[in-house]
């Protein structure tokens, strides 16, 4: 999917005589990327179902879609880490499953190499989906099954919410090999 | 999308050993999920710390956004306010002839009140507020509700405290941190309140179903003497929540009880109190009851 590229930003990050890509920026920037999103909970919005969409996991996707081998195979690990910290499920659930997920998607990779974007969707609505139901069943969902029912919106937001997650990686990503650095 | 090239490490032995020990740490993770999955989910307080300091090191940015939130949504109930003008001024009409009339009752009712009271000798009990701050997060991804209060233990929060807002109960400090504490809000699954309705004091358990809802369970069974539209507010048994708070109105009936709308949105409150712990018989009794005056 092309993302639409302000001109000056475009100009940005064309190649320049004795510039070069950050490296620190290169590889930091998805990180960080990932790690602010698992730090929604602290945003303004104080709800009181579950309805956001798990931005730093949609993030993660988005990565392991867009740039495949750019966040490595054991990033689950550290990310789910951080996302555990703040999402207030029990801890160790975000590590397990964005280890899973990261596993996983890096199976699909190697066994369907040749994806386009609705397939990517395809894949990342079924992970999703799949998440959000294990997330609340550590969580104890299972005590309260009328919670299932409420978590409709939220998974569908949530697939809804993928491509737009895909977009701001696509953005971040022309971001992170800006010329910067003098050789 | 070509498949990316990095997967083939070619005939590098270091390449080959760090791709394979890649793969290692990727699984080990899920063996470390696992462990720490089995230890937090039978102890709920395991790892605590490292959530609170975690929550203490966002919590300036978290502030911030908190600010804003109250300031956006005054924005947009001033917006929607042009379009439902005409109608809220006519209900606002009824509702305040209405109002009077319970008004000149309420003033005979806090008459009265007030002279049972002096019969019995009682005092209002109204705890002081430990702190008075925002909630600055909550977990609105996860299906357990909790809430980041923006003062911790720096201003004499600590576990176990009751939040309130102005509208009602929230919920009660779970853990605390140096500067923000951890508020397990009265819709989660896991928060039980004993309550009772404000009309007659039948008591029952409000426990959340972590939508926005309460499910209320009676403790005497039999009949369920419930309706749609009865007032609860907290009894104060067993401890921790002050007697008298208001909680929830009941919006449908079940078997053995009721489902009950919270009254306390935590989305729409800027500021919450958090309250001293309540313990019946030693804080209550020294507020409510004075020393009997020929005692010694």
């Amino acid at each position: 999917m092309p993302v639409p590229i302000p001109e000056q930003l475009k100009d940005l990050t064309r190649p320049r005589i004795n510039r070069a890509p950050s490296p620190l920026l290169a590889l930091s920037l998805p990180w960080i990327l990932v790690m602010l999103g698992s730090l929604s909970p602290t945003s303004p919005i104080i709800a009181s179902a579950p309805v956001m969409p798990p931005l730093g996991f949609l993030f993660l996707l988005g990565w392991l879609h867009l740039r495949p081998g750019l966040l490595p195979v054991w990033a689950g690990l550290p990310l789910g880490l951080i996302d555990d910290l703040f999402s207030g499920q029990p801890m160790g659930s975000g590590m397990l499953l964005w280890s899973l997920a990261t596993i996983g998607m890096d199976y699909v990779e190697t066994r369907f190499p040749w994806r386009g974007f609705m397939q990517n969707w395809l894949v990342a609505s079924t992970v999703i989906a799949g998440y959000l139901l294990v997330a609340a069943w550590f969580a104890g969902v299972h005590r309260q099954p009328d919670l299932l029912l409420a978590m409709l919106p939220q998974i569908g937001l949530s697939i809804l919410a993928y491509p737009i997650a895909v977009q701001i990686v696509g953005l971040v990503d022309r971001l992170r090999l800006i010329p910067v650095r003098e050789v | 999308m070509a498949p990316s090239s990095n997967r083939r490490p070619g005939s590098s032995r270091r390449a080959q050993y760090s791709t394979f020990l890649g793969y290692v740490i990727a699984f080990l993770g899920v063996a470390v999920g696992v462990a720490v999955l089995l230890i937090s989910m039978g102890n709920a307080g395991a790892f605590s710390g490292l959530r609170s300091s975690a929550s203490d090191v966002v919590a300036p940015a978290a502030e911030a956004a908190a600010v804003s939130r109250s300031e956006g949504q005054g924005l947009f109930s001033a917006l929607k306010g042009y379009f439902t003008y005409g109608v809220r001024v006519a209900r606002n009409e009824q509702e305040l002839a209405e109002a009077r009339v319970k008004l000149a009752e309420a003033n005979a009712l806090r008459d009265e009140n007030r002279r049972l009271k002096a019969l019995l000798d009682l005092q209002d009990v109204d705890p002081k507020p430990v702190a008075v701050a925002r909630l600055i997060g909550s977990t609105s991804s996860s299906t357990r509700r909790f809430a980041l209060l923006g003062a911790g233990r720096s201003r004499g929060i600590a576990v176990g405290m009751p939040v309130r807002s102005p509208l009602g109960l929230v919920g009660r400090v779970l853990e605390t941190g140096d500067r923000t504490a951890r508020v397990l809000l009265i819709t989660d699954t896991e928060s039980v309140v004993p309550v009772r309705r404000a009309s007659d004091g039948v008591p029952a358990f409000a426990t959340g179903r972590g939508d926005g809802t309460l499910q209320l369970r009676l403790i005497n069974l039999g009949t369920n003497p419930l309706k749609v539209g009865d007032a609860f507010v907290t009894s104060g048994s067993g401890g921790l929540y002050w007697p008298g708070t208001a909680i929830a109105v009941v919006t449908r009936l079940t078997r053995d009880g009721a489902i009950a709308r919270a009254l306390s949105d935590p989305g729409i409150t800027e500021f919450v109190q958090v309250q001293p712990l309540w313990e019946e018989g030693t804080a209550a009794q020294q507020m409510a009851v004075p020393a009997p005056a020929g005692a010694k």
